[in-house]
């Protein structure tokens, strides 16, 4: 891939937090994610909505690394993620630029996956000590502080499998923040939980949106809960931004016919 | 000789070698630890050039018979100028040929943890190493120890081959007193009773506490 | 240091070692069969309904497994003629190898047996067919062609363990080695060349083992 025409860096006075620039992704010869330019602003909460296979969850796994692009620039904070400046041109990141990268963004999956042999307060003081270099007693008081944050500092000695769902993702969420990540991602953190408990999970996404200055990228089949916390809806189709705008607009005034048939049939659903 | 005699004659040659057997079981347990984890890693690793020589060792020694491997080590090495003392040329090939069938246990136990836990060790930016040694080996040794329980049983059996070679061990000192004294049923019945109280009351209740220690650290007991 | 490798001397000792081969694979085959044989028996022995008679049988598998089969080659070889009955060191070899890995084989047919659902049994009761039908027909062609693959790397196994053979003189590869090895003060190429000979057959052995485990995979459509 010719990266001549993309900047080493982006320039201070257009500097998104996420940047992505003619993104595409192919599984084969299946495109996935289909030229993809989309920006998230600092402090922005995006709530991406579409079918399954629309690609809404490639992009988070995209700029979490854990897969790559085939074509394309990715930039968080200004800075290539998927590339790196080597001989004064981009070329593709080796896993050690990557490594540095990734302590940027965070991310919680739908199956929370904790470590299951280690208590909640262990599975957030993993991080920070093997990788940021913080002492145990820094890195306990951290965990401790967000645990508080998340509701779950009484069961911070308690193993995975003592908690329910959505305990369970609350730490989740709590580890990922101990990083202190730039950008947080939200891959259907509710959908594995019973409706009972999607509530604890929501409610400490939403305190975050509030208190916190933080950049969050989420998917979710949640609809009221993104309409009522997102800066912005973005609905995917086929590996491309159908239609994108406030949650008013998208939600109370959608445009295209494929965003309109999408959210009638949600509506259908509940 | 009627077995009780038999045992207060000779119980000093018997507890001596299951010593002996004790030994060799030990050091050939640690040698078969070491190797397969390191050739079950190996194989696992993306780098042709790390994966095709532990491929390699896993075929050869899985491949051939303990009892070839012990008498080349034992007899060919000192051809290449490598001469070992007959105890530790025993439990090397033991430890070596039991490590290639643990390297296929440990690889198979990486891969049953579940992909979920790799990615949420990339997500926290854990390095590669730290990611196995931390979150992704304990997780897979629960999945192995049952298995690793069948295997020193293996190992212990396969230490008995040792004597072969003329390493006092309880094989060795059994076939001795057979020579001598033609007590064949009660030389070798004995041993095979000791053999078989070894591995039923020692070996295969001390793995299942390990699994249990495991399971308890995964919070499921 | 290397040792100089004798071609002329492998090539000269090839073919005894290659005759001793044909014994090798001929006692293992005939090891195998009577584990076949003998493991069903205790397999089936253990799901009788007298307590008793199943506890004892797996103590004694239990046993067989847990002790080193060159022990009960020697004990077999020793003892039987104290009871008098003489045995070639063949004989006793082959019966020993066969005790051995039917103990083995007889786990692998428990499981085998134990794996057919239950509604199995209910429907051949309800049809009112008789135990040894039930058996043959029904339950056995269900419980064995999961266990062919689990089979198949006894046979490889028991192939690798023929050397034991050699400690009571049995003519197989190993024995042969060792006697043409101290015939001439030279171990080198004669243990080299069983490795290697091993190596050619166990190694296709264990692939063919696993292409049928795959085959078996996808025609009970798992």
């Amino acid at each position: 891939m010719d990266t001549s025409e993309y900047p080493l860096e982006l320039p201070a006075d257009d500097r998104p937090m996420v940047r992505f620039l003619n993104v595409n992704k192919n599984y084969g010869s299946f495109p996935v994610i289909h030229q993809l330019n989309f920006d998230v602003a600092e402090g922005e909460m995006v709530t991406i909505i579409g079918p399954s296979g629309s690609g809404k969850t490639t992009v988070l796994r995209i700029l979490m690394t854990l897969e790559s692009i085939s074509s394309g620039v990715i930039y968080v904070d200004g800075k290539p993620l998927t590339h790196m400046v080597k001989g004064g041109i981009l070329v593709p990141a080796d896993e050690h630029h990557l490594r540095k990268m990734r302590s940027s963004i965070g991310m919680c999956f739908q199956h929370f996956n904790l470590f299951p042999h280690m208590t909640a307060l262990q599975n957030c003081m993993e991080g920070p000590v093997q990788v940021l270099g913080l002492t145990k007693k820094e890195a306990r008081e951290r965990s401790e502080e967000l645990l508080t944050l998340v509701g779950m500092i009484d069961k911070k000695d308690q193993h995975p499998s003592r908690l329910s769902g959505g305990q369970q993702q609350r730490v989740a969420i709590a580890r990922a923040l101990a990083m202190r990540p730039k950008v947080m991602l939200f891959d259907e953190v509710t959908s594995a939980l019973d409706p009972e408990v999607i509530g604890e999970v929501t409610n400490v996404i939403r305190k975050l949106v509030a208190e916190h200055n933080l950049t969050m990228l989420m998917v979710t089949h949640q609809m009221g809960f993104a309409r009522d916390i997102s800066d912005r809806v973005c609905f995917f189709y086929g590996g491309k931004i159908e239609e994108e705008g406030s949650p008013q607009d998208l939600f109370g005034n959608a445009q295209r016919e494929r965003t309109k048939q999408f959210l009638s049939a949600v509506k259908e659903a509940r | 000789m009627p077995i009780w005699d038999f045992l207060r004659t000779y119980s000093p040659a018997l507890a001596a070698g299951t010593l002996t057997t004790c030994i060799e079981f030990l050091m050939a347990t640690a040698i078969a630890v070491v190797v397969a984890v390191a050739m079950g890693l190996a194989k696992l690793s993306g780098r042709w050039l790390i994966r095709v020589p532990a491929i390699v060792y896993i075929e050869i020694f899985r491949g051939t018979s303990l009892l070839v491997q012990l008498y080349w080590i034992f007899f060919v090495l000192p051809l290449f100028g490598i001469t070992l003392p007959k105890s530790i040329a025993g439990f090397l090939s033991v430890g070596l040929n039991c490590g290639a069938y643990g390297a296929e246990l440990v690889r198979g136990a990486i891969e049953a943890v579940p992909r979920g836990q790799w990615e949420a060790a990339t997500a926290i930016s854990l390095s590669p190493g730290v990611r196995m040694r931390r979150i992704i080996l304990p997780q897979a040794l629960s999945v192995m120890l049952p298995p690793w329980g069948n295997l020193l049983v293996e190992l212990l059996k396969g230490t008995a081959l040792v004597a072969l070679i003329s390493v006092s061990d309880l094989m060795f000192e059994v076939k001795q007193i057979n020579a001598m004294t033609y007590l064949s049923a009660q030389a070798f019945g004995t041993a095979l009773v000791i053999y078989y109280l070894l591995a039923r009351f020692l070996i295969t209740p001390f793995m299942r506490w390990l699994e249990h220690v495991a399971s308890r650290r995964l919070g499921k007991v | 240091m290397t040792p100089d490798w004798r071609w002329d001397f492998a090539l000269e000792i090839l073919p005894r070692l290659l005759r001793a081969t044909g014994n090798t694979l001929t006692a293992a085959a005939a090891g195998y069969a009577i584990a076949l044989i003998l493991g069903l028996v205790l397999a089936l022995a253990q799901r009788t309904k007298w307590h008793s008679i199943t506890l004892v049988v797996r103590e004694c598998v239990e046993f067989i497994r847990s002790t080193p089969l060159v022990l009960q080659v020697f004990f077999v070889f020793y003892v039987a003629p104290q009871f008098g009955i003489n045995l070639s060191p063949w004989t006793s070899g082959l019966a020993a190898i066969g005790l051995h890995y039917s103990a083995y084989l007889s786990e692998v047919y428990r499981s085998g047996i134990d794996a057919v659902p239950r509604g199995q049994w209910e429907a051949c009761r309800a049809l009112n067919l008789p135990l040894r039908r039930t058996y043959l027909r029904i339950i056995l062609p269900q419980a064995l062609i999961p266990a062919v693959p689990g089979m198949g790397n006894y046979l490889v196994g028991i192939f690798k363990d023929t050397p034991i053979l050699s400690v009571i003189g049995v003519a197989e590869l190993m024995q042969m080695a060792n006697t043409v090895g101290s015939e001439n003060y030279r171990f080198l190429e004669p243990f080299t060349l069983v490795g290697i000979i091993f190596l050619f057959i166990s190694l296709p052995a264990a692939g063919l083992v696993k292409l049928l485990e795959r085959r078996l995979r996808l025609a009970m459509g798992l």
